[in-house]
C-alpha cells in the first residue's frame, strides 16, 4: 500500500529545481497592472483630508481607488464585518490600508503609494492591555468563562499555593512567500483568482460580495503557498479583493503581491496573552484547584480572536486531570494589527500556561516537575473502555491502581478516552536519559557560576477539530481516466505539509496503484466546493476521508462491473499491486479501466466527510469540541548567561503521536520544522511597537526567526509508534498544529537554568530574550544576595 | 526596477553559462527584478527585498571563485565580466539534478518550497568551494518550515560528490579581454568614470562626481533602492578597482583595501585575531559577507557597524583619498556624529590598516540571535597587560551611541592598575560615564549599559582561559 510510505514530497523535485509555481511566478498577460496599498502612519484617529494628488501623478499610476470607490460591501472580515478593504473615515492601527493604487509596474505602485497625504484627527489610541482593559475596549460583553467545580474553595484550603503573572508575546508568521493575488477579468464579468491562500472558499465569497456577483461567477485557485502557519487563513482577503476590484474597474489583469515591510506590518500576527495564574497543591504535588485569567491583544479587528482565545481556554488543562478550574478570558481591542490564526490557534498560550504552573510547583515543592507532571495526568484509558478503537501497539505503563481515582473529564466536560502520555512520557525519559543529564547539569551548574545549564519537560494534548463545528467537513473529487490514470482534486491546500502527498497515497492505497498513476492538481472552488479552510491541522483527516470515499465509490462501481463481466461474486474482485483481480481473472489496472470505461460505467465521483461525534456549545463551554486528541512530548536542554542572558538551546528530544501515520518522513518533518518555530516564538521573535504604535520589527532584519544554527545541536526526533483509537483514515493523526507546542519545553529549560542563579523561581516573560533572560537571572541573583 | 536617471550602462555576463550582453541598462537595476521581471526566470524568489533571507541566492563566479550572493541587493553592473548561475541552472543541461538538488530530494529538504531554490544555490556553492562548515553557510538562508535539520542532512548527504561540470565551467569564463572594454553612457562621461579599474581613476570620476554615489558591495545602498524607494541620480560602481582588494600582512602591520569583501577580512583575520574574526562569522551571512567590504562598512559611518569598534580596539588607521589628496587619521576619529564623517566631498575610504600586536583582543557581539543579526552591543577589548599591570587599553562600542566609540572613562580607570577582579570592578562603575545608550527594538538602554559592565568582567575571565560563552558549551 502506498499508505505508511515515507515518500517525498510531491513537488520535491519542482522545488529545488525552482519550477515551483508560486502566484508571483504565474506567467501572466500583457498589460497586467500591480497594486499597492496607501497605509495609515498613525494608529487611531480620523481622517480629515486626504491629497491623493501626488500618488495619481506618480509615474505609472493608472487608477488611485479610496473607500468612496469600492462598489459593493467594503469589507474583508472573515465573519464579523468589521473590516474594511480601505479606510473608511476611521484608522484603527498604524500600517491600515487607507488607498489602493493601481499601476503599471509593483515598483511604481509602491513608489505612488507613499505619495499620500493624509491629515487626521488623531485619537488616543490603545495600544496595551492595560490600556484596553482600563477603557473596557473588548470584542464581548465581558469576559467568557469556563469552569469546572470550586478552583478559589480548592485553593483555599491546599497545602501550597503559587501564583504569578507573565506575558507571553505574539508571533509574526514569516511565511518566506508573502501575500499575494491575482486576478483575471473573464468574457462574462466573472472572475478568476489565483490566491496564496489557506481558504479559497473564502476567498471566493468576499471576492463575490465585492464586485457584486454570485459565488459561482467566481473561481479561486490555489495550488500551493510558499508556508502559511495561519497568516494564510484569511488575511490574504484583502489582497484577492483588492485586485478583483481592480480589475473589475479597469477590465485588465491584477496583481498584488505586498513587500515584507508592508507585510509584517499591515497583517496579523499570534496573539499576545497575558496569563494570570492562581493554583493549589497538595503536598504531593497533586493540583487541587487552578484558576488562570486570560488578557488576550486581540488588535483592532475581531477576525478569529474568539475562537483563538477560546481554544486557549480549551487547552488550559493540557494534559492534566485538574479537580477544579477556572479560567477567565478577555478579548480586548486594541489599535494594532488584528492578531489572526497561528499554528495552534491559541492552544499554545493556554498550554504555556499550564506548563509554567507546573514548573513553578514542582521548584517550590523540589519534586521532579516530570514526576510531579506523572501524577496529575490524566489516566490511560483502560483498554476494554476504549470506544470503537483498538490499543496502541505499545504497551501503556502499569498504572498504580490508586490512580483511578480521577475523573478523567477535561474542565469542559469531555472524556478523555485516548491519553498516550504515560507511554510516551515513559519512553522519551528513557530515550533522552533525562535522569542522568538532570544529575550531570545539577554538577555543572555547581562549579559555574556565570553560565548555567537547565533541563525540561513538556508534553502535549491538543484537541483535533474546527471548534466551529460546522466547518469540520470535506469534500473531494476523483476521476479515473480510460488509461487507468487517477486525477483527483480536494478542499485542502498546500502549503508545505505534504497535505497533497498524503492524500495521493490514500487514493493510490484505495486503488491499490502504484502512486504514479495519482495526480493531484491545484484545489479549485470550481471542483470541490463550500470548503473550510486548511487549519486546525485537520487537512489530512477531512481531506483524505473525502478522498476515500470518492475512491471507494468508484472502485465499488468497478468492482460490481468486473464481477458481472467475468462472472464472478464482487468478493472475488480485489485491488492490489496496480492490478485488479478478479476470480483466477487477473487485469492490470487500465485495462480495468478500460474495460469499465467500455461497459458504460461512470469512472468519476465526489467524496464527502464530516467529523462524527462532535457537539459544543462555546458559551457555555461544555461538550465535545474534538474528535480526539493528538499528543506529544518533548525534553529540552539550555544554556544561558549571567552576564548578557545570551542563551542556546544544547539538545532536544521528541517523541510524537501522529497515530499511525500515513507518511512518516513528512510527519517528521512536521514535527522538527514545528519545534522549532515554537522555540522560536517564545525565544527571539520579539514583536516591538514603539509607543505611537508603530510596529519597529516589520522585516528580517529587526525580526528574528530561528536560523540554521539555532537549531539543537542534538535534534532527536520520533514519532510515536501508535494509532489513532478513533477511526480517522488509516488510523493516522493529525500533525500540523501539535508539535509546535512541544517548543514550549525550550522556555521552560531557561526558565530551569536561570533558578539555578538563585533559589526563587524566576518571573520569565515570553519571548524569553537575551535580555529578558538578563533581567530574570539578575532578579533571581540580587534576591539570594539580599538574603531574600 | 531601480532607476538612475539619465545613466545607462552596458554589461556583458554569463548566466547560466550562457552569454548575456545588456545594452543600455539602468544600473540599479536589480539582478532578482531582471530575472524576474524580464527574463521570466522565476526561480529566484524574494522573500524580504533586504538581503536577509536568502529566497533570492545565487551563486556568482569570477576570478576569486565562487561566491553566494543575494540577488534582491545585486545591481546588474556589479556582474559584468562575471558568471551567474541561478536555481534554473542549478542542474545539468540534460536535466541531471545536483547532487543537493538531489539530497535536498532523498532527504526531506524542502516543504513549502519557497526557500529551497536560495538554499539549493547556496548549498551548490558551499559544494563547490568545498565548504562543509553548514551550518555558517546556510546562516543566510530562512526557512520556516523544516526547522533546518534535514536541509543539513542533505548538505552533509552530498559532501563527497563530485563537483558537476557545468559548475566548474563558470570558473572557465574569463572576462579579461572586455573587462576594461565595458561600454558605459553617461553623456560623453567615459565608461571609467561610472566602472572605474583602478583606484586613481575611481578618484578622478569622485572628484569631479562628489554626488556620486559610491556603491562597492551594495549591502546598505542596495535597501536604499529596494527599501527607501530611491532612485539614485549618479552612482560610481567599484567593483572594477581591483587595486583596492589587496591584503597586505607584513610584520608590522595588517592593511585591507576598502574593497575587501568581509570573507576575505575573516580569513586574513582567523590566524591573527580569532575573535574578531568569529564576530565577522556571526555579523552578516555568507552571501552578505561575500558582497559587503570593509571600506563600506566604515563609510557608511553606522553606530553599529561591528568592524570600526574593533579596529579602533585594535588602533587602527583610516586611509583616505581625495583626487590626488591622501591623508590618514586614527580610525575613531572619523566618526564625528551620527550621520556624520569625517570625509569630505570626493573623498573615499581607501584602505585600513592596524599594527601587528599580540593577540589580547576580544570582540563581543550581543544580538537577539547569535547569526546575521545586528548587534545590540558590540564590545571590543585590547587590554595590554605586562608584569600584572594595565600599560595600556584600548576599548570600543557599537550599538552604545551614535558613532562607534570609545570608553574612555572605563579606559582610565584600567590602565596604571594591577589586572585583577577589583580594578575590573571599579572600571566597570564608569561605563555610564561614557555612554548614555538609547532604548530600542534591539535592547533597552538600561540592558545595554549593564551588559557592557558584564562584557569587561567576560574579557577578564576570558584573558584568564575561563569559558566565557554560551556557544562554546557543548
Amino acid at each position: 500500500m502506498a499508505v505508511a510510505k515515507s515518500l517525498p514530497h510531491d513537488a520535491a523535485r519542482l522545488h529545488v529545481t525552482g519550477q515551483a509555481r508560486y502566484v508571483d511566478d504565474i506567467p501572466m498577460p500583457r498589460g497586467t497592472l500591480h497594486l499597492a496599498f496607501g497605509l495609515s502612519n498613525i494608529a487611531k484617529g480620523t481622517i480629515s483630508s486626504m491629497d491623493l494628488e501626488a500618488v495619481r501623478a506618480s509615474a505609472g499610476v493608472v487608477a488611485v481607488l479610496t473607500a468612496e470607490d469600492v462598489p459593493f460591501e467594503n469589507d474583508v472580515s472573515p465573519a464579523a464585518h468589521d473590516e474594511p478593504l480601505l479606510a473608511m473615515g476611521e484608522v484603527h492601527y498604524l500600517g491600515q490600508p487607507v488607498f489602493l493604487v493601481v499601476a503599471t509596474s509593483h515598483r511604481a505602485a509602491r513608489v505612488a503609494a507613499r505619495k499620500g497625504v493624509i491629515t487626521y484627527d488623531q485619537g488616543e489610541a490603545l495600544l496595551t492591555l492595560d490600556q484596553a482593559l482600563a477603557a473596557d475596549s473588548r470584542f464581548e460583553d465581558g469576559p467568557r468563562i469556563y469552569q469546572k467545580g470550586d478552583a478559589g474553595a480548592a485553593i483555599e484550603t491546599a497545602a501550597h499555593v503559587i501564583e504569578d503573572t507573565f506575558e507571553i508575546g505574539g508571533q509574526e508568521h514569516f511565511y518566506l512567500e508573502g501575500q499575494a493575488a491575482l486576478a483575471l477579468p473573464q468574457e462574462d464579468g466573472g472572475m478568476l483568482v489565483s490566491s496564496s491562500t489557506q481558504h479559497p472558499t473564502e476567498i471566493q465569497h468576499k471576492v463575490a460580495h465585492a464586485i457584486g456577483l454570485p459565488m459561482h461567477a467566481v473561481r479561486v485557485e490555489t495550488r500551493r503557498m510558499g508556508g502559511g502557519f495561519g497568516g494564510k487563513e484569511s488575511q490574504g482577503n484583502a489582497l484577492a479583493v483588492a485586485c478583483a476590484i481592480a480589475a473589475r474597474q479597469t477590465g485588465k489583469p491584477c496583481k498584488m503581491r505586498y513587500d515584507r515591510d508592508d507585510d509584517m506590518t499591515i497583517t496579523g500576527k499570534r496573539h499576545a496573552f497575558r496569563i494570570s495564574y492562581r493554583a493549589g497543591f497538595d503536598t504531593e504535588g497533586r493540583i487541587t484547584g487552578v484558576e488562570f485569567t486570560h488578557l488576550v491583544n486581540c488588535g483592532w479587528a475581531q477576525d478569529l480572536s474568539l475562537p483563538v482565545a477560546d481554544r486557549a481556554m480549551l487547552h488550559s488543562d493540557n494534559a492534566y486531570a485538574i479537580p477544579a478550574i477556572r479560567i477567565e478570558s478577555h478579548r480586548l481591542k486594541t489599535n494594532l494589527q488584528s492578531a489572526t490564526a497561528y499554528r495552534g490557534f491559541g492552544g499554545p498560550q493556554g498550554m504555556v500556561g499550564i506548563e509554567r504552573v507546573m514548573d513553578h510547583a514542582a521548584h517550590a515543592l523540589g519534586i521532579d516537575p516530570i514526576e510531579l507532571r506523572k501524577r496529575n495526568y490524566y489516566d490511560a484509558p483502560s483498554e476494554a473502555s476504549v470506544d470503537g478503537g483498538s490499543a496502541p501497539r505499545s504497551a501503556s505503563a502499569p498504572r498504580d491502581i490508586s490512580e483511578k481515582m480521577k475523573d478523567n473529564t477535561t474542565p469542559y466536560g469531555m472524556e478523555v478516552t485516548d491519553f498516550e502520555l504515560h507511554a510516551i512520557t515513559d519512553q522519551l525519559v528513557a530515550s533522552s536519559d533525562y535522569d542522568a543529564r538532570k544529575a550531570e547539569i545539577a554538577a555543572w551548574n555547581a562549579k559555574n557560576d556565570r553560565m548555567k545549564r537547565g533541563i525540561a519537560f513538556s508534553p502535549v494534548k491538543f484537541g483535533i477539530s474546527f471548534t466551529l463545528t460546522h466547518l469540520n467537513q470535506a469534500g473531494a473529487l476523483v476521476h479515473v481516466y480510460q488509461d487507468g490514470s487517477i486525477h483527483l482534486n480536494h478542499g485542502g491546500t498546500e502549503m508545505g505539509q505534504g497535505l497533497f502527498q498524503k492524500v495521493a497515497q490514500v487514493a493510490a492505497s484505495r486503488f491499490g496503484v502504484d502512486l504514479g498513476r495519482v495526480k493531484i492538481t491545484a484545489t479549485d472552488t470550481a471542483k470541490v466546493p463550500n470548503t473550510s479552510a486548511t487549519a486546525a491541522s485537520s487537512g489530512s483527516d477531512l481531506n483524505g476521508m473525502a478522498v476515500k470515499a470518492a475512491c471507494d465509490e468508484i472502485r465499488d462501481r468497478m468492482a460490481a462491473y468486473l464481477a458481472e463481466y467475468h462472472q464472478q461474486p464482487v468478493a472475488k474482485v480485489s485491488f492490489d499491486g496496480d492490478r485488479v483481480t478478479v476470480g483466477h481473472e487477473e487485469l492490470s489496472f487500465e485495462q480495468a479501466a478500460m474495460l469499465c470505461y467500455t461497459g458504460r460505467i461512470s469512472l468519476s465521483a465526489t467524496g464527502y466527510y464530516k467529523t462524527p461525534k462532535l457537539e459544543w456549545d462555546r458559551i457555555q463551554g461544555k461538550g465535545r469540541p474534538f474528535f480526539y486528541f493528538a499528543y506529544g512530548a518533548a525534553i529540552t536542554e539550555v544554556v544561558v548567561d549571567r552576564l548578557t542572558g545570551e542563551n542556546r538551546i544544547l539538545r532536544a528530544d521528541v517523541l510524537h503521536d501522529a497515530g499511525a501515520s500515513l507518511n512518516p518522513a513528512l510527519d517528521v518533518g512536521q514535527v522538527e520544522g514545528a519545534y522549532v518555530q515554537g522555540a522560536g516564538w517564545l525565544t527571539t521573535e520579539e514583536l516591538v511597537w514603539d509607543g505611537q504604535g508603530n510596529l519597529r520589527t516589520h522585516a528580517p532584519s529587526t525580526y528574528k526567526i530561528p536560523a540554521c544554527s539555532d537549531r539543537p545541536d542534538v535534534f532527536n526526533v520520533a514519532l510515536f509508534d501508535g494509532q489513532n483509537r478513533e477511526d480517522t483514515i488509516y488510523k493516522s493523526k493529525a500533525v500540523g498544529e501539535p508539535p509546535f507546542m512541544l517548543g514550549i519545553s525550550a522556555w521552560l529549560a531557561l526558565s530551569d537554568a536561570t533558578a539555578a542563579f538563585g533559589e526563587t523561581y524566576p518571573h520569565l516573560n515570553a519571548p524569553a530574550t537575551a535580555e529578558e533572560v538578563w533581567r530574570r537571572a539578575t532578579e533571581v541573583a540580587a534576591e539570594v544576595a539580599d538574603g531574600v | 526596477m531601480g532607476n538612475a536617471t539619465g545613466i545607462k550602462m552596458t554589461i556583458t555576463f554569463h548566466l547560466n553559462g550562457e552569454e548575456v550582453s545588456l545594452p543600455d541598462i539602468s544600473p540599479t537595476t536589480t539582478l532578482l527584478d531582471w530575472l524576474r521581471e524580464d527574463r521570466g526566470l522565476t526561480g529566484t524568489k524574494e522573500g524580504c527585498n533586504e538581503g536577509d533571507c536568502g529566497a533570492c541566492t545565487v551563486m556568482v563566479t569570477d576570478q576569486g571563485g565562487h561566491k553566494a550572493l543575494n540577488a534582491c541587493i545585486l545591481f546588474l553592473p556589479q556582474l559584468h565580466g562575471k558568471s551567474v548561475r541561478t536555481v534554473e541552472g542549478a542542474a545539468g543541461p540534460d536535466g541531471q539534478l545536483h547532487p543537493v538538488q538531489e539530497a535536498m530530494v532523498d532527504l526531506h529538504g524542502s516543504q513549502c518550497g519557497f526557500c529551497t531554490p536560495g538554499f539549493v544555490m547556496s548549498m551548490a556553492t558551499a559544494h563547490a568551494n568545498g565548504a562543509t562548515d553548514h551550518d555558517d553557510q546556510l546562516a543566510g538562508n530562512l526557512c520556516r518550515c523544516t526547522g533546518y535539520a534535514p536541509i543539513i542532512r542533505a548538505a552533509k548527504a552530498a559532501e563527497e560528490a563530485p563537483v558537476p561540470s557545468w559548475i566548474k565551467d563558470d570558473s572557465s569564463f574569463i572576462f579579461s579581454e572586455i573587462s576594461r572594454g565595458e561600454v558605459a553612457d553617461r553623456g560623453a562621461e567615459p565608461p571609467t568614470s561610472l566602472r572605474p579599474t583602478c583606484a586613481d581613476e575611481l578618484a578622478t570620476a569622485y572628484a569631479a562626481r562628489p554626488d556620486a554615489t559610491l556603491i562597492a558591495g551594495a549591502t546598505d545602498v542596495g535597501l536604499w533602492v529596494t527599501k527607501s524607494l530611491r532612485d539614485l541620480d549618479d552612482v560610481i560602481f567599484l567593483d572594477g578597482c581591483t587595486d583596492l582588494k589587496d591584503i597586505t600582512v607584513t610584520e608590522d602591520e595588517v592593511r585591507f583595501g576598502a574593497m575587501v569583501d568581509m570573507n576575505r577580512v575573516r580569513d586574513t583575520l582567523a590566524p591573527l585575531h580569532s575573535s574578531y574574526a568569529e564576530m565577522v562569522r556571526r555579523y552578516a551571512s555568507q552571501q552578505v559577507r561575500g558582497a559587503a567590504t570593509i571600506g563600506g562598512n566604515i563609510a557608511n559611518g553606522s553606530p553599529i557597524g561591528d568592524n570600526p569598534p574593533a579596529l579602533i580596539a585594535l588602533g587602527a588607521t583610516l586611509h583616505l583619498r581625495q583626487g590626488e589628496t591622501r591623508r590618514a587619521l586614527p580610525i575613531e576619529d572619523f566618526f564625528i556624529d551620527y550621520g556624520k564623517q569625517a570625509r569630505a566631498p570626493g573623498e573615499f575610504v581607501a584602505a585600513v590598516s592596524f599594527p601587528r600586536q599580540p593577540d589580547s583582543l576580544r570582540v563581543y557581539k550581543i544580538s537577539k540571535r547569535f547569526d546575521q543579526d545586528i548587534s545590540a552591543v558590540l564590545g571590543a577589548f585590547n587590554v595590554t597587560v605586562v608584569n600584572g599591570s594595565v600599560t595600556a587599553a584600548r576599548i570600543a562600542f557599537g550599538g552604545m551611541a551614535g558613532i562607534p566609540k570609545r570608553a574612555s572613562h572605563v579606559e582610565a580607570a584600567l590602565i596604571g592598575k594591577a589586572w585583577t577582579a577589583e580594578t575590573v570592578a571599579a572600571a566597570q562603575a564608569m561605563f555610564d560615564k561614557d555612554f548614555t545608550p538609547l532604548t530600542d527594538m534591539r535592547a533597552s538602554s538600561h540592558y545595554r549599559l549593564e551588559t557592557a559592565r558584564g562584557l569587561l568582567a567576560r574579557y577578564f575571565a576570558d584573558l584568564n582561559g575561563e569559558t566565557t560563552h554560551v556557544l562554546e558549551v557543548n
